[in-house]
């Protein structure tokens, strides 16, 4: 087709606009200096001294339990969110499940903080109150992924179940479940590493006691940047690489339309 | 079509309610207590006085000493009578549209070339556009403050937009090139044997097609850089706050939370129409092609 010379330029230079600035962070998490302005010479103390970092193993910590146990949570609500909006005309139930994540991360943050503030005290900001807030913003992504797998499929599978005298939890179960895990799976993942990856609404609702790693990343950029921060993001990207190559595997249709 | 719109009606004809109220009624819980209540006590907070401590002075009753209790209109009226507020409100959205608008320029030949490459490898090159995306948000705007650090540039508006760019280009070149992936090439065919010369091929046939694409992309930049604070605070100076930084600040450092939650309020109703702006120029985008 039509693909014109100034055209496929035009796109390697905003395909490079994409991955120079990664591949830099990367290439100088191997630099031996303290300042990322110049090469020095290869080495790879900055991880080795991240891993002797207590402080960053706890932050790791955080993040895998809220990220496991939010994923877990939103992928149970978020599944029974998204049959629900594929089945039944509500205008409420998509409303409550979709604002959450078309409004800027910020929003949620603020009021769940003063939510948890008002409600239980200000000791109250601790790791469950950040597991909550990730549910909130997850089930979403969830409800969606779901949706879409509904979606594609054929209804008359359905009413063959029910014809066949299957009550509505049988035809769950025995139907519809088995149908609809690879998007299950898939909203599971997504879940995880938006879980993972996220600093905003946990800036908020964190206090001062739960630092996750995006925290972490975040104070270092502001105190102090030193290698290690470009040593731990090379760490974090390829820990989110490879989920994505394990979503992609396990339902490749549904990592697609994630957008 | 028709089947998946019949479905509905027919499940629930079938006294399914049991199902629909246990699919329904647990997220809806959830949310209700987790998002639309906490929203609620915002929108509340925004009427009502700081707590000497921060935080919330009472509703009711005495509150702590040299603290003012009950329901008040000063925030906004703070707000409206310091023209600073509103000067970074618009300036907020200044940076907003010029971020959209370079999103839009950039984002426009990837998803053009997807579109317009054979069918084998489209998904690995819109794979390589999200790709980036699986790294951290505040990492890629750390890579650029080490870019941008030698040349002197960091803690300037320029690097701002830079960064705001830079996070936010997927998110306009996917629903583009899903839109542009949807054109009928024979439709250029035609416009060529009718004598339309390259750049009338694009300006009056592809760029007019694409303009629901490029409507929802733009929301999905605009909306989001509205409520940025971290990169305004890393990769810009004290003069580029936005209206994020300023709710922050509210929040975390100088602990008004009813001025912080009337600002909330603000950007909510910016938001809002901003998106209604976008799906009502989408669809006249639809109506018009």
């Amino acid at each position: 087709m039509r693909r014109s010379p100034l055209l496929v330029a035009s796109a390697i230079a905003v395909y490079l606009f994409l991955y120079v600035p990664l591949a830099v962070v990367v290439v100088f998490s191997f630099n031996d200096s303290k300042l990322s302005a110049e090469w020095v010479g290869f080495t790879t103390s900055w991880y080795a001294k991240l891993v002797r970092n207590d402080e960053m193993l706890k932050a790791a910590t955080n993040s895998l339990v809220i990220a496991v146990v939010a994923a877990a949570a939103a992928t149970v609500l978020g599944t029974m969110a998204g049959i629900a909006m594929h089945r039944y005309k509500s205008r409420l139930l998509p409303f409550m499940v979709l604002t959450p994540i078309a409004m800027p991360e910020i929003l949620l943050g603020v009021s769940l903080l003063i939510f948890f503030i008002t409600t239980f005290g200000e000791e109250s900001l601790s790791l469950l109150t950040v597991i909550v807030a990730h549910t909130t913003f997850c089930i979403g992504f969830v409800a969606i992924i779901v949706r879409a797998r509904l979606a594609g499929m054929d209804e008359s599978i359905f009413e063959a179940a029910r014809d066949l005298g299957a009550t509505p939890w049988q035809t769950f179960r025995l139907v519809t479940l088995p149908l609809i895990t690879p998007g299950v799976i898939a909203g599971a993942l997504m879940a995880f590493t938006l879980s993972i990856d996220d600093f905003v609404i946990t800036f908020f609702t964190a206090g001062a006691g739960v630092p996750t790693l995006p925290l972490t990343i975040y104070t270092m950029v502001k105190v102090a940047v030193t290698p290690e921060v470009n040593a731990l993001s090379t760490l974090l990207m390829l820990l989110t690489l490879t989920l994505i190559v394990v979503a992609g595997k396990i339902a490749p249709d549904a990592i697609g339309g994630k957008g | 079509m028709s089947a998946t719109e019949s479905a509905p009606r027919s499940a629930s004809s079938q006294g399914s309610g049991l199902v629909r109220w246990l699919t329904s009624a647990p997220p809806l819980a959830f949310l209700t207590i987790f998002f639309l209540v906490p929203s609620l006590i915002m929108v509340g907070a925004s009427f009502r006085f700081p707590g000497e401590l921060g935080a919330l002075a009472p509703l009711f009753g005495p509150g702590a000493e040299g603290e003012e209790t009950g329901l008040t209109l000063e925030n906004y009226q703070v707000f409206l009578g310091d023209t600073i507020y509103v000067q970074i409100f618009v300036k907020s959205f200044g940076v907003a549209a010029l971020t959209t608008l370079a999103c839009l320029v950039m984002a426009y030949p990837v998803a053009l070339l997807i579109a317009r490459s054979p069918k084998r490898h489209r998904n690995l090159l819109v794979l390589l556009c999200v790709l980036p995306f699986a790294s951290n948000f505040l990492v890629r705007v750390y890579a650029w403050m080490i870019i941008l650090g030698p040349f002197d540039l960091l803690f300037s508006r320029l690097a701002v937009l830079v960064g705001m760019v830079y996070v936010h280009l997927p998110f306009m070149i996917l629903p583009l090139y899903t839109n542009l992936e949807k054109h009928d090439p024979t439709l250029l065919d035609a416009a060529q044997d009718l004598g339309a010369s390259a750049w009338n091929r694009f300006w009056r046939v592809t760029f007019p097609l694409s303009l629901p694409g490029i409507f929802s992309g733009s929301a999905l930049v605009f909306i989001p850089v509205l409520g940025m604070f971290a990169i305004p605070e890393i990769l810009g100076g004290k003069d580029d706050w936005l209206v994020g930084n300023l709710i922050k600040e509210s929040f975390l450092g100088t602990r008004d939370w009813p001025f912080g939650s009337m600002l909330s309020l603000m950007l909510t109703f910016a938001v809002l129409a901003i998106a209604g702006l976008a799906a009502w120029l989408a669809r006249r985008g639809v109506a018009r092609a």
